[in-house]
C-alpha cells in the first residue's frame, strides 16, 4: 500500500442504521456496525460481501447521500454531507439500480449530463467505446440490463471524475461487455482515478483490485491486496488439493488422516486434504521413496472465495 | 472538519439550473399523457365553458367568465399533477438520486423542475390567451400584472404542493391523489367555476383552498380589474406552509 499518497476517500468506524422496518416492530436496523477504509488514487478499491454485508450503504454513506449515525467521511478532503457542487464535480458515481430515466434516450441523456461540468471525459470515445449508439432510438426503458449498466458508468465518467464510485459494476453484463468495461476500469486507474468498486463476485474482486476489503455483516473484517489477502496463515479447517501429473496407477500407501489420492484422468492426480506444511513433507518423501518425478505439480492457489468463506465461517462461529 | 479548498469541475449554479430547467422542458413536453394534461384538457375546457351557459352572470361574455378560471386550471396541470407525477416516478426510479450525485444536486435538481413549469406554464398562458383572444376574450388590462403574479405565485404554491406528495408517498398513489384533486379541484374547488356559485354553508371551506384562492383571484384581476388582497394572502400561506413541509418531509429515495 502506498502511504506516501493522500488517500481520495478515508472512512472511520461508519455506523448507520436504516429503517424504521416494519418487520422488526419498526425499529431501526443497523446496517453498519464498524466500516473502515480508505482508497487511493491510481487503484482499484474494492468492498466485497454477500448480498445485505451493506457495501451500498458505505457507498452512499461515502457519496454524502445518506448522513451516518456515526465515524467519519473525508472525500478528496472535504465533507460529503450537505450541498457541496464542487465536490460532486470531482467524484463520480455508478448506482447499483442505475437510476436511469426510463423515458430518455442514453445518448441525448450522457450529453445533458455532460454538459454540467467544465471539463469531461471523451463523450464520443465514451459512447463508441461503450456502444450506446448501438441502442439507436430506444429509450432506457427498452433497454437490457446489461445495457442500462453500461448507461450508468458512462454517466459517471462524464464529468471526467478524480473519485469513481461503482457500485456493482459488472451486474447483469454479457461476457463482452463485462470485459469492456474491466479494461476501461483498469485503464481509467493507470489514469491515476481513485476507484471504489463494490462486488459479491469473487472472480470480479480478483481480477480488478489493488486492494480489497472484506466487508461482512457492517463491518470490514478482513483487508489487504489480494496476494496479501490469499496468502494469510491457513486456518485448520482449509484445505487445497495438490495437482501433479505421474504415471497412471500410482496407488497412495497408508497416509495422514484426511489425505486421499484420486486419478483425474489417465495420469493426472488430485491429492485432497492438504491442509499443513507436514502433508507437503509426507507427499515428497512419497514421491522421493517411489521414485516418481512428477511431470508437474502445485498446490491449488488459495483464492479469494476461500478468504472470504474463512472470514465468514469465523463470524458465524464466533 | 477543516474544508480545504477544491478547483470544481462544475459549470456555474445559474447555467447549471438553466441547463436543468431545459431538460426537464423537453420532458414534461415529450410526455404524451402530460400535453393532454397541460394543453389538451385546457383548451377543452375553455371551448366547453365558451360555447355553454355553464358560467352565465360571471363575466358580460361566457369567455371572459372562462380565461382566468382554464389559467389556473393550467397552473394545477402543469405545476401540481404533471410534476408531481414525474418527479415521483423520479423517485421510484431513483432519478433524482443520479442527479443528486452530479454537480446538480438536490438544491439544482428542484430549481431545474420549477423552472420547467415555468417554461411551460409560458407556452400555456400564451395558447390559452391566443385561442381565448380568438373566442373574443377581452381581458380587463389593469388586471394583467396582478395576474401575472398571482399565476406565479400559484406556480410556486402547487409546486410545493405537488413536491409534497411525490416526496412522501408512493407514485401510483401521487398519480391517483394529484389526478383526482385536479378533477374535484377544477370542477369544486374554484378553479372554473367560481365559489360564489357553491352552496353558502360550503363557501368559507372552500374559500380556504388554493385552488379557490388562485381561480377567483385570476377572475377578480382579469374580468374587474381587482386586486384580491385576501386570495394573495392565501396563497402565501399555503406555499410557505407547503414548502417547509415538502423541505422537511421529502425523502429522496
Amino acid at each position: 500500500m502506498v502511504s506516501s499518497v493522500v488517500p481520495s476517500l478515508v472512512i472511520t468506524e461508519l455506523c448507520k442504521d436504516l429503517g424504521p422496518v416494519p418487520a422488526l416492530n419498526n425499529r431501526m436496523l443497523r446496517v453498519l456496525e464498524s466500516v473502515s477504509l480508505k482508497a487511493y488514487p491510481g487503484q482499484v478499491t474494492t468492498l466485497l460481501g454477500s448480498n445485505g454485508a451493506g457495501k451500498s450503504t458505505t457507498l452512499a454513506c461515502a457519496q454524502g447521500l445518506l448522513r451516518p449515525e456515526g465515524g467519519s467521511v473525508e472525500l478528496l478532503g472535504q465533507d460529503p454531507f450537505g450541498d457541496h457542487p464542487a465536490l460532486r464535480s470531482r467524484v463520480g458515481v455508478m448506482l447499483q439500480d442505475g437510476g436511469l430515466p426510463p423515458s430518455m434516450r442514453p445518448v441525448p441523456l450522457l450529453r445533458h449530463v455532460a454538459s454540467l461540468y467544465q471539463r469531461t471525459y471523451d463523450i464520443d470515445a465514451l459512447i463508441e467505446r461503450l456502444e450506446l449508439d448501438s441502442f439507436g432510438s430506444r429509450t432506457i426503458r427498452r433497454l437490457s440490463g446489461g445495457q442500462k449498466q453500461r448507461v450508468a458508468l458512462a454517466l459517471a465518467l462524464a464529468g471526467d471524475p478524480d473519485v469513481l464510485f461503482l457500485d456493482e459494476p459488472s451486474a447483469g453484463l454479457d461476457p463482452q461487455s463485462r470485459q469492456v468495461v474491466f479494461d476501461l476500469i483498469a485503464e481509467l486507474r493507470d489514469a491515476g482515478k481513485a476507484i471504489i468498486l463494490t462486488t459479491h463476485l469473487m472472480d470480479d474482486a480478483q481480477r480488478l483490485s489493488d486492494y480489497v476489503y472484506i466487508i461482512d455483516k457492517g463491518r470490514t473484517v478482513a483487508a489487504g491486496t489480494v496476494a496479501e489477502l490469499t496468502s494469510l496463515a491457513t486456518s485448520e479447517h482449509e484445505s487445497r488439493p495438490v495437482l501433479f501429473g505421474a504415471a497412471p496407477g500410482l496407488v497412495l500407501p497408508t497416509a495422514p488422516a484426511g489425505l486421499s489420492l484420486q486419478e483425474t484422468s489417465a495420469g493426472e492426480y488430485r491429492l485432497n486434504g492438504v491442509s499443513t506444511p507436514e502433508h507437503l513433507l509426507w507427499l515428497s518423501q512419497w514421491l522421493a521413496e517411489s521414485g516418481v518425478m512428477p511431470s508437474h505439480l502445485s498446490l491449488q492457489a488459495r483464492s479469494l472465495e476461500d478468504v472470504f468463506m474463512e472470514f465468514a465461517h469465523k463470524e458465524e462461529t464466533a | 472538519m477543516s474544508q480545504s479548498t477544491l478547483t470544481s469541475n462544475a459549470v456555474g449554479p445559474v447555467k447549471r439550473i438553466l441547463i436543468q430547467g431545459k431538460y426537464e422542458t423537453k420532458v414534461m413536453l415529450s410526455n404524451g399523457e402530460q400535453l393532454v394534461l397541460a394543453v389538451v384538457l385546457p383548451v377543452i375546457a375553455l371551448l366547453a365553458l365558451t360555447v355553454t351557459n355553464l358560467l352565465d352572470g360571471v363575466a358580460d361574455r361566457a369567455v371572459d367568465a372562462a380565461v382566468p378560471g382554464v389559467l389556473a386550471l393550467c397552473v394545477i396541470s402543469t405545476a401540481f399533477t404533471g410534476q408531481g407525477i414525474g418527479t415521483g416516478f423520479d423517485r421510484r426510479y431513483g432519478v433524482l438520486r443520479m442527479f443528486s450525485t452530479t454537480p446538480l444536486g438536490r438544491a439544482g435538481l428542484i430549481f431545474g423542475k420549477i423552472l420547467a413549469v415555468l417554461a411551460v406554464l409560458v407556452i400555456q398562458v400564451v395558447l390559452i390567451s391566443v385561442v381565448g383572444v380568438l373566442l373574443g376574450w377581452h381581458p380587463n388590462l389593469v388586471g394583467i400584472v396582478p395576474a401575472a403574479v398571482q399565476l406565479l405565485l400559484g406556480a410556486g404554491c402547487f409546486t410545493s404542493l405537488g413536491l409534497l406528495i411525490a416526496g412522501t408517498v408512493r407514485p401510483e398513489a401521487t398519480l391517483a391523489i394529484t389526478n383526482l384533486a385536479w378533477v374535484l379541484l377544477a370542477g369544486a374547488g374554484g378553479v372554473l367555476f367560481p365559489l360564489s356559485m357553491a352552496p353558502e354553508w360550503i363557501q368559507p371551506t372552500l374559500n380556504a383552498l388554493p385552488s379557490a384562492a388562485l381561480g377567483d383571484s385570476l377572475r377578480q384581476s382579469l374580468i374587474d380589474g381587482r386586486f384580491s388582497l385576501a386570495g394573495m394572502i392565501i396563497l402565501i400561506i399555503w406555499t410557505a406552509v407547503s414548502a417547509v413541509a415538502a423541505t422537511r418531509l421529502f425523502k429522496w429515495n
